[in-house]
């Protein structure tokens, strides 16, 4: 039996999971489930992809790729920038769509908007790129055999970065005077404005990290397959299966879920058929509804 | 000039009838989510079940493909029918019980679901190439495009009428009002002794039939099906049209229905005429981001619609009027 699932499994799965810290932040902060929060994917990967050939140009011939990797300093820098910028476009569909809905108090009306929104800028996407697949990276990379699994480099350098990313995010939500705001909004977002608390920061610090966490699995989804407008509307079905399976709010529970899911994914890949991938996410997804809704960090709601 | 009489005849026909077509799911949703507050998101993955059912079951035999038993039309529309409405029911009983975006997230794991199936399944849909030559209504005029259309108009017009008395009965019926109080206050109804979970799982399913019907009309309207028609665009119309009609209104749903495909076609001829032919598909990008932000302004500034939802309280009181 071939274990070579288990290496695409943890960099899909890892992709999965910092995709599903944003889902599950917003869901427990804001209380609504983000239709559009896979389009922050596809629009991380785009602007590293323009802000990379940006620099590179800039730089002229002097990229080259770093030590093993396939990707040169031009994309990480890339790769940063565009986390922040897709963080401020978070905040900014928010500031003109979400936040009028709160308002009126309704968050399944937040939910079709955010479905409405995701249609949106999917199709801006397809208009300004066009739907022709592009590539981060030219190169061709030569596996690397760790253990028996055949492994690139890119793929080990993300999955440590995904773990870093996450693990740093974990640090902030439990030491932080940050992370302890935002932990009390989500218990009760009435008691903690009593107390002093700027819900309103809060609220854009969650959509701030949720649209960076995204662009950083956008990235790393770039490295691995085609990068076209649909890809992270691809990807929002094995992102809710993640959130939902970790234990909505739990940002460990998040990751664990995004790897579990993407294992699962990778195994039905090699002895299914890669046709069926699309499937695991929901099989599991009703599983852990049916028996056990709060996920497996979560309390019961 | 007789000729171009018949065509524009023969085009606003087909138009309107698919409008009507994409209005009689528009009505299911209105049932679901105008009446009962319950948030669909697959709504492409039941109007393909409907049209997949009913095209199999009225073609003719097809080689390596399932179904082909040649049933009249109307019996495939009413297996379209029961088939969609058993798998509402199947859907509706795993997440009901749950939170309302569960729901949500469900019935979007359903459409994706549909679509692989319809894509990858081919010895029981055909593949990606879809499903052709289904049994057509007025076949025997089909050489005749205005008449053909026209007949073919009266007919789902006149299944829209029906619908629409129906539905407008239930909704003033006392299980009708059950379901408005399941929406406002679950506990109240609760309280009541009316079983929430029933009457939601009730709305549910036959918002899911009439789903169904959309699709299986689709099918014999138009006479070839394929995975494409049922991704998530037709979702996101069937939404645009009922938010933009006014939900929980009946006659707003089927007026955003044909205002949405009015909207829809005159900015297609709009992009067809003003774009290149290879920025087509750019520009009918354009189209649905148009479509998004229209939804979006809507829902921020006119949430009720076109027409929002009137108070009915029963169909023996008079007093009716604008909440």
């Amino acid at each position: 039996m071939s274990l070579q699932f288990l290496a695409d499994g943890l960099v899909a799965g890892a992709t999965i999971g910092l995709g599903a810290v944003g889902v599950t932040l917003t869901y427990s902060i804001l209380r609504f489930a983000n239709f559009a929060h896979g389009e922050f994917i596809s629009w991380g990967c785009y602007l590293t992809l323009l802000l990379a050939g940006a620099i590179g140009a800039w730089l002229g011939a002097s990229v080259t790729p770093l030590g093993a990797l396939s990707i040169g300093p031009n994309v990480l820098a890339a790769g940063l920038l565009a986390m922040a910028l897709t963080g401020l476009l978070a905040i900014a569909l928010d500031a003109v769509l979400f936040r009028r809905l709160r308002r009126h108090g309704n968050s399944i009306t937040a939910v079709i908007a955010s479905f409405g929104a995701a249609m949106a800028l999917r199709a801006a996407l397809e208009a300004i790129f066009s739907s022709r697949p592009v590539y981060l990276s030219a190169d061709l990379q030569i596996a690397i055999r760790v253990g028996g699994l055949r492994v690139t480099p890119d793929q080990l350098a993300l999955l440590g970065l995904a773990l870093l990313l996450i693990a740093a995010l974990q640090l902030l939500l439990a030491r932080s005077n940050a992370g302890r705001s935002m932990r009390a909004v989500s218990e009760n977002p009435a008691l903690a404005r009593i107390v002093g608390i700027d819900v309103a920061a809060v609220i854009r610090l969650t959509w701030f990290i949720g649209g960076a966490l995204a662009c950083a699995a956008g990235v790393m989804l770039g490295l691995v397959v085609q990068i076209r407008p649909t890809m992270g509307a691809e990807l929002l079905l094995p992102l809710f299966a993640a959130a939902i399976l970790g234990g909505i709010g739990s940002v460990p529970g998040a990751l664990l879920g995004g790897l579990i899911v993407g294992l699962a994914e990778a195994a039905t890949v090699q002895w299914v058929g890669a046709e069926w991938r699309a499937a695991v996410a929901f099989i599991l997804l009703i599983a852990m509804l049916l028996l056990r809704p709060a996920g497996l960090f979560g309390r019961p709601a | 000039m007789m000729h171009d009489v018949s065509g524009i005849i023969a085009y606003g026909s087909v138009f309107l009838t698919l409008a009507l077509i994409n209005g009689i799911a528009c009505l299911g949703l209105n049932l679901q989510w105008g009446q009962t507050g319950l948030f669909n998101v697959g709504i492409a993955g039941f109007v393909g079940i409907g049209a997949y059912t009913s095209a199999l079951l009225t073609s003719a035999p097809a080689d390596g493909r399932f179904g082909g038993y040649e049933w009249p039309i109307a019996a495939g529309c009413i297996a379209a029918m029961l088939m969609t409405g058993a798998a509402s029911a199947l859907v509706g009983a795993a997440s009901l019980r749950l939170r309302a975006d569960y729901l949500a997230i469900t019935t979007f794991g359903i459409a994706v679901m549909v679509q692989l199936v319809l894509r990858n399944a081919e010895h029981l849909t055909g593949g990606n190439f879809g499903v052709s030559f289904i049994p057509r209504p007025f076949a025997s005029v089909a050489e005749r495009p205005a008449l053909f259309g026209t007949l073919n108009l009266l007919l789902v017009s006149g299944l829209v009428a029906l619908l629409y008395v129906a539905l407008d009965r239930l909704v003033r019926s006392p299980w009708g009002r059950v379901l408005r109080a399941v929406r406002e206050d679950e506990r109240a109804a609760e309280a009541l002794g009316k079983s929430a979970a029933r009457f939601r799982l009730q709305a549910f399913t036959i918002g899911g039939a009439i789903m169904g019907l959309a699709g299986a009309l689709e099918a014999h309207v138009i006479g070839f099906i394929a995975p494409d028609n049922f991704d998530s665009a037709l979702t996101f119309q069937v939404w645009t049209m009922l938010i933009i009609g006014g939900s929980g209104n009946n006659l707003g749903a089927l007026l955003g229905a044909l205002l949405v495909a009015t909207i829809w076609s005159v900015t297609g001829l709009a992009t067809g005429a003003l774009f290149p032919p290879e920025d087509q598909a750019r520009a009918a990008a354009l189209r649905i981001v148009a479509i998004g932000v229209l939804l979006a302004v809507t829902i921020v500034l006119r949430p009720r619609g076109l027409r929002g939802e009137r108070l009915s309280v029963s169909r023996h009181l008079t007093g009716s009027g604008q909440p």
